[in-house]
């Protein structure tokens, strides 16, 4: 055969290759990648690794592009001993600033304070805590603190400024000067002693922003140990004692112990209050009248002449003014007159009545004199002086601002400008004061330090420090220990100066005292057995009987309840607290009678220029009922120019219109006012002001009914049915709920309640509620879970209906009396059985729970507000923004926008989302810790082991929480006692079986003009005391 | 094919042929967009944009953009929903009710009554999902399978009771409105000149043919979705009462509400039909087929539910003051002196006294007089809303917590937007489909004209003819009944 010939297409394949043949073979060539066969082929990249590389890639690369949120959960490397995630730790310890004393215990979670509480065990505020008191924890986290020593505003370090400090102070020419607001801390006052000893020279300078001078110096320079429990009949003389005056949660607890009545206890004090401005204490008082200023004085003499002169003739006559007189010398020893002046002369007389009376001894405790107001006008005017004529030589604020709260404001900021005058501060914030020091040299807060304190004489307290400082400050103590050589710690240097008091072992004894929070003892040198009066009743009494009667309008300045002297004017919590009688937040205003307004043509809002002795503010007007007549009120407090974001530029600032006369600072003066074309509305709580004749919704009786009758007290709504009148309950439409295990209940006594407003700014604490601003509390906006409705009397009843016609009576019972009765009602979720607002909600978002707590489920909650509507007692807050991180709420509720400033959320609270409906849960998370601590030790929770925020900061007991289902606990002992007396359930007729009882309020006066006087029985009874 | 007496008035006028019917229908169908409405459609839009902005101010920032208050949880969003509702009333009614009665006058208006019906509901159910705090979760009111276990919706909630009368009515209204759509959808796609139209209409018709059998299911599925539409002309107002009426608001909880709403539901959705039907007739030429009479007719209709709702006003008194219950009582006297008294007195204004002009014959027949009337029974019906919603709630139990209302621009905005929202929908509606159902109304023309050839020939002078209407009911089954 004859070989066929060969051809071939290329050298390549005439060579034949090996790697020729293995193209040949492979028909579409090499593709760059191929399935994975890593062991037999490695020069092309495989396509599964190729996938996985990229695949991987991207995944990297787009999660490295979205960044995690940081979770700033830090293990305990060393877990300390007691602190325990999740389970809080209550610390005692005691808050002073220089206004109202309270021994607190603070709650702390994961070693940080979350809440201030009422310390049952001080015999001085017996468990109560005031609104600022509660308030005063936000000051811990504010921002605007001091965070580091600095000069002139620039941080500097420690040492370096205490070496210049300790340069200065050794070559100062002048006095040194330490300013300070009251200091009832026995320790303190000696650290500044031995400062004093250092650099001698060293004068302390106290001086109280709301000055209480005139009384200290009447009684020997502490005020008396009053004891309002022992007092039948009290005469308050303009002093809000259950406000703000001195010590108001003290004042409030002693005050309650004789108003609370049962069926046992039918007796009550009987309350005169004579004063200008509608006050808390005014509103709680039996009979108030209301008096210019000037004629305070006038009021006091002529209690005097009738109790002391022998019934000397007096310019000043009132019907109810004898009638005080006879029942003060009716009560003999179990009478108190108190007085707000601070004009010596009237507290002079006072002092004299309460001597006359033969109150020494029983509502005046002469060995327990308080110890919380001790400044002193003269010195401190005297201080201004000298500081401005250039003979100090350094001055030390000690907590004082002098540059904002003293009438001689402008003098003192004159003073620091003179760069000769070495200036300190130990103030915590850059404020009025600070700002214009040379050294800021911060104080820790109080939560920060240790302390002790006498606010009564034997009555010890202590404060210890819970949280380690957050900033680079430094306790003021040892600021000055370290100026003045002592190489000690003040925590030591404390302990040492307690060794004295608690004898035996001091270690165990000093425990007990930390742990408790308080002692027995005293500190304070002995007081003065015989006091020299300034000046004696006789000359006193001439001084005021010669003084002339104003004529024009006159101004009374006033503390707030919440914003009070205004060094806590940053503080949002206390902004935007309503004012317990006008329900104003966010500002002041000038209030103004109803009569005037209508003189002057002035409408609420409208903006007023108020100008004393050549200094005005503009302010806008508020009518307010009870406002006496020729006087208009102002409260200090506000117009801080250097607090924060918060409270800067919020309301004017009224302190220059206080005066200075004879060394004491006058805090009523002649006004001008005159009206300016500007408006400005106030941020109220409440606008509409009467009852309308509501028995349904408040109830209340005199003494005398009660007496007479207990059961008669209390309207009861009947409903017609076939069988008769029956009592609601017994017509309903829904089944009712079995409660097994536990049915939580409240109990609110509106005789207790005062108003004071603490337990609204426990709740708001506890839960997390937010701020929500001024214009949207003018909005009507507020978020407060629990408030306190404040109801005036009015002059016009349904009896008119006849006379004058439905349509005009109803239009004329809008209007308050023009110095009306008020009544206080706190208002909250009231946990009905058959609850409108569970019914209505589509998705289930509010139900009931096995326990009888109407339950929010925020999850759930799809924002309808329909449950709200249908709420008759208008308690569910809608959260209309997303009031964390809405810009609009940065500067007010601030303190959920920042890590420092969340430190204060409970975590045990959701904080709300926007478009949820929040409102009073009781406290479950309180409810559900009692019950599981109760479990672990295989019991029953015990009475008075679960109680709500509400309930824990009434300094009055006025709430009382606890289970219906235990028999024995004071809340059942309550619902059966008052059934069918006193208790009554607020719009009983709708047949929402609320978890909550109302107790009729009971007031020791001849008349109630609360309603109309058909439904008064016992309207000619005869006036009844205690 | 039915008879009719020659001495009646013709319900449309000038001797209208089929083929005119079809004409006159289809010219702005197919027609360029005239300027008038490109004009009235960019207001409209402008309109909506506002609505836009508006809710995206609500959704972004939350309810709080709006004026309501802890007192006040309800107000214009409550009142505008129960308003568009009601509006949409008239249009079930005329088309379900009237046609179960026979009103052969209703075919020249039930399309575009319809259309106001289903695009008032979709107004309608933009403030149940907005005034929602968080709508992102409006489908939790659906009672959906999840994953919470046994979690349920509410049945004892009235809102609930609301979703589903809302989406029913929706619904129906929808597939109703859709298949009268049908017939003359298939005119249109008949008549189509363009690719485009004739694939749209083509869609739209879904194959209508125009047989006997078609038209036979035609007309039963009419009647079967008009027995179903009539009970929800009852149902759904009586629901929405509902929301009120269950609650413990004085002024809210009253028996008499159900039938009072439903009165006034017809009442403004009958207004709300002149208004748009007035503009409609002078806009697209209809002046033919939406006659006098009409007008007459519906005024007739408006005037006896006005009174229907004004009785109900006065009865709300009376039961305040017949019950001693105070703070009923005390609501209604406040609704009408109280500071709200100007929202009350325009309410009983508009709805109870202007409606009575309508017993003169020369309003009830004056074209700018009616106009004017169904304007002022819009805005009185919306207070109507306003009062019962914000009067009741401002002015409750707890005097602490009275509180007066107003509203933010937010409020407006969204209300004035879905105003946009509604004439935007309808003048989309009025340019691309037929606003007279052409189909209906060939079946009232009068015997006696010309209707050119048609393909059953049995018309007097009627020419066999390879020309044939689709929409024309040369097939339908006839209604032997005599025209009464």
């Amino acid at each position: 055969m004859q070989e066929s010939p060969k051809y071939w297409k290329g050298i390549e394949e005439l060579e034949n290759s090996p790697e020729f043949l293995h193209n040949a073979l492979s028909e579409f060539g090499t593709l760059p990648v191929k399935e994975s066969h890593p062991s037999t082929d490695d020069t092309v990249a495989p396509r599964r690794d190729f996938l996985k590389l990229m695949g991987f890639g991207l995944a990297a690369a787009t999660l490295a592009s979205c960044e995690a949120p940081v979770r700033k959960a830090i293990p305990y490397l060393n877990k300390p001993e007691e602190v325990d995630p999740g389970i809080a730790n209550f610390y005692a310890s005691t808050y002073f600033n220089g206004q109202d004393y309270n021994s607190v215990l603070i709650k702390t979670r994961e070693g940080r304070p979350i809440k201030v509480e009422g310390n049952p065990e001080s015999p001085v505020t017996r468990g109560g805590l005031s609104a600022r008191g509660q308030a005063s924890l936000l000051n811990l986290y504010d921002q605007a603190r001091l965070q580091s020593f600095a000069i002139n505003g620039k941080p500097a370090d420690k040492d370096q400024v205490d070496q210049e400090i300790r340069t200065k102070l050794a070559g100062v020419t002048g006095r040194i000067a330490i300013v300070s607001p009251t200091i009832i801390s026995p320790t303190t006052k000696r650290v500044i002693a031995e400062f004093a000893g250092r650099y001698a020279n060293t004068e302390h300078v106290m001086y109280d922003a709301v000055s209480q001078s005139g009384l200290l110096r009447a009684n020997g320079g502490v005020v008396p140990g009053y004891d309002f429990s022992k007092a039948a009949v009290i005469v308050s003389l303009a002093a809000d004692f259950l406000g703000t005056w001195v010590s108001p949660v003290e004042y409030a607890s002693q005050y309650i112990v004789n108003r609370k009545v049962s069926s046992s206890k039918k007796t009550m004090s009987r309350h005169f209050q004579f004063e200008p401005n509608m006050s808390l204490t005014g509103a709680n008082a039996d009979v108030r009248v209301a008096v210019k200023p000037s004629e305070i004085g006038k009021v006091a003499l002529a209690l005097y002449n009738g109790i002391v002169g022998g019934g000397a003739a007096s310019s000043y006559r009132n019907a109810q003014l004898t009638k005080a007189i006879n029942e003060l010398k009716a009560a003999g020893n179990r009478a108190l007159v108190v007085s707000g002046s601070n004009d010596v002369a009237v507290q002079t007389l006072v002092t004299a009545i309460n001597a006359a009376l033969g109150n020494t001894g029983t509502t005046i405790n002469p060995a327990a004199p308080s110890y919380v107001r001790q400044g002193d006008d003269a010195r401190m005017a005297r201080l201004v002086a000298d500081m401005k004529a250039g003979q100090v030589g350094a001055v030390i604020f000690y907590h004082a601002n002098p540059a904002y709260d003293h009438p001689l404001a402008a003098d003192v900021k004159q003073a620091l400008q003179n760069k000769n005058l070495l200036s300190i501060s130990f103030n915590e914030k850059m404020d009025e004061t600070t700002s214009l020091c040379q050294y800021q040299c911060p104080d820790h807060n109080w939560m920060e330090s240790w302390n002790d304190f006498e606010p009564r004489r034997g009555a010890l307290s202590l404060s210890q420090p819970v949280i380690t400082p957050l900033f680079k400050t430094r306790q003021a103590q040892e600021s000055l220990l370290v100026w003045a050589g002592n190489p000690n710690t003040y925590y030591n240097y404390l302990r040492n100066n307690w060794r004295g008091v608690l004898g035996g072992n001091f270690q165990a004894g000093w425990d007990k005292a930390v742990h408790d929070g308080v002692a027995a003892g005293t500190l304070s040198p002995a007081p003065a057995t015989q006091i020299a009066p300034v000046i004696s009743a006789d000359q006193a009494a001439g001084e005021i009987a010669a003084a002339k009667p104003g004529s024009g309008i006159e101004l009374a300045l006033y503390e707030k309840v919440g914003v009070g002297n205004g060094s806590h004017a940053n503080n949002p919590w206390l902004q935007e607290l309503p004012d317990p009688v006008s329900k104003a937040t966010w500002g002041n205003y000038v209030s103004v009678s109803r009569a005037m307004a209508k003189e002057q043509e002035w409408e609420q809002g409208d903006v007023i220029r108020v100008t004393a002795n050549g200094k005005s503010v503009e302010l806008p007007v508020l009518i307010q009922p009870g406002q006496a007549q020729g006087s208009v009120g102002i409260a200090i407090g506000y117009g801080r120019e250097k607090a924060g974001k918060v409270g800067d530029k919020v309301g004017s600032n009224a302190y220059p219109l206080a005066q200075l006369r004879n060394g004491a600072i006058v805090y009523n003066v002649p006004v001008t006012l005159e009206k300016t074309d500007a408006s400005q509305p106030i941020a109220q709580t409440q606008t509409h002001h009467t009852i309308m004749d509501r028995k349904p919704v408040v109830q209340e009786a005199t003494l005398a009914q009660y007496i007479k009758d207990s059961k008669s007290v209390t309207e009861y709504d009947k409903i017609s049915t076939p069988e008769g009148l029956e009592k609601p309950n017994k017509v309903s439409l829904w089944q009712d709920y079995e409660y097994k295990n536990h049915h939580w209940a409240m109990a609110i006594d509106l005789n207790s309640c005062i108003g004071c407003g603490s337990c609204v700014l426990g709740c708001q604490v506890e839960n997390n509620i937010p701020v929500v601003g001024k214009q949207e509390v003018i909005n009507r906006r507020e978020m407060h879970w629990l408030r306190i409705d404040r109801y005036y009397s009015s002059d016009t009843h349904k009896d008119s209906f006849e006379t004058e016609g439905k349509l005009a009576t109803y239009a004329l019972m809008e209007d308050p009396s023009d110095n009306p009765q008020v009544i206080f009602q706190p208002m909250l979720c009231q946990h009905c059985n058959h609850a409108p607002c569970e019914t209505v909600c589509p998705v289930l978002a509010t139900t009931h729970s096995t326990e009888g707590l109407n339950q929010m489920t925020y999850n759930r909650c799809v924002g309808t507000r329909y449950c709200a509507n249908n709420c008759p007692y208008k308690v569910r807050r809608f959260n209309w923004f997303s009031y964390y991180s809405n810009e609009k709420f940065e500067t007010v509720n601030g303190h959920m926008f920042t890590d420092l400033g969340r430190m204060v959320l409970n975590p045990d609270v959701t904080v709300r989302a926007r478009g949820v409906i929040e409102k009073c849960s009781f406290c479950v998370q309180r409810i559900q810790l009692g019950k599981l601590e109760a479990k672990k030790q295989k019991r029953r929770p015990v009475d008075g082991e679960v109680v709500t925020a509400c309930a824990q900061s009434c300094p009055t007991q006025a709430i009382v929480f606890g289970d219906l289902k235990d028999p024995n606990s004071r809340v059942s002992q309550i619902w059966r006692r008052e059934d069918g007396e006193r208790g009554f359930k607020v719009l009983d007729a709708i047949n929402t079986q609320p978890n909550i009882t109302y107790l009729t309020k009971i007031r020791n006066t001849d008349v109630s003009n609360f309603f109309a006087p058909e439904a008064e029985h016992a309207a000619k009874a005869e006036p009844h005391n205690a | 094919m039915q008879h009719v007496s020659p001495v009646r008035i013709p319900l449309v006028t000038s001797g209208k042929t089929y083929h005119d019917v079809t004409q006159d229908v289809c010219r702005q169908v197919e027609a360029k967009p005239n300027i008038r409405w490109m004009a009235a459609l960019a207001v409209a839009l402008f309109f909506l944009g506002i609505f836009f902005y508006s809710v995206y101010r609500t959704l972004w920032y939350g309810i709080g953009e709006w004026g309501l208050n802890k007192t006040v949880d309800w107000a214009w969003d409550i009142t505008n929903f129960v308003w568009w509702v009601g509006i949409g009333h008239a249009g079930t009614l005329i088309s379900a009710v009237l046609l179960l009665f026979r009103q052969k006058w209703r075919t020249s208006i039930n399309r575009a009554a319809e259309a106001m019906t289903i695009f008032a509901v979709i107004c309608a159910a933009m403030f149940p999902v907005l005034h929602m705090g968080r709508p992102w979760l409006a489908y939790w009111v659906l009672p959906l399978q999840n994953t919470w276990g046994s979690l349920w919706v509410n049945f004892n909630s009235p809102l609930l009771w609301d979703v589903f009368a809302i989406s029913t009515y929706f619904s129906v209204s929808l597939v109703f409105w859709y298949t009268g759509l049908i017939p003359d959808f298939a005119t249109i796609r008949d008549r189509a000149k363009g690719p485009i139209a004739r694939r749209a209409y083509a869609l739209l018709s879904f194959g209508w043919k125009g047989g006997a059998k078609h038209w036979s299911r035609y007309e039963t599925v009419s009647l079967i979705l008009a027995g179903v539409s009539t009970p929800l002309v009852l149902s759904v107002h009586t629901i929405v009462s509902m929301d009120f009426a269950t609650s413990v608001v004085p002024g809210w909880h009253t028996t008499i509400f159900p039938p009072y709403f439903v009165a006034g539901a017809i009442f403004s959705g009958f207004a709300m039909v002149l208004t748009l039907m007035l503009i409609t007739r002078v806009v697209f030429r209809l002046e033919d087929y939406i006659t006098l009479e009409h007008i007459a007719l519906m005024n007739k209709i408006m005037m006896i539910t006005g009174s229907i709702v004004g009785v109900a006003y006065i009865t709300e008194f009376f039961i305040a003051w017949y019950s001693q219950v105070e703070f009923e009582q005390y609501a209604f006297i406040n609704r009408a002196t109280g500071p709200y008294w100007w929202a009350y007195w325009s309410m009983m204004t508009c709805n109870v006294i202007s409606p009575q002009l309508v017993w003169i014959r020369r309003i009830r027949y004056s074209i700018p007089a009616t106009f004017i009337l169904s304007i002022i029974v819009n805005i009185g019906m919306w207070f109507e809303r306003f009062v019962i919603i914000v009067t009741s709630l401002h002015r409750d139990y707890l005097p602490s917590s009275w509180a007066m209302f107003s509203p933010s621009i937010i409020d407006i905005g969204i209300y004035v937007g879905t105003l946009g929202l509604f004439f935007t929908l309808f003048l989309l509606f009025a340019k691309f489909f037929p606003v007279i159902n052409m189909a209906e109304v060939k079946s009232i023309l009068k015997y006696g004209v010309d209707n050119g050839p048609t393909y059953g020939g049995n018309n007097t002078g009627a020419q066999q003819s390879s020309y044939r209407p689709t929409g024309a009911p040369a097939s339908a089954p006839v209604n032997y009944n005599k025209h009464d």
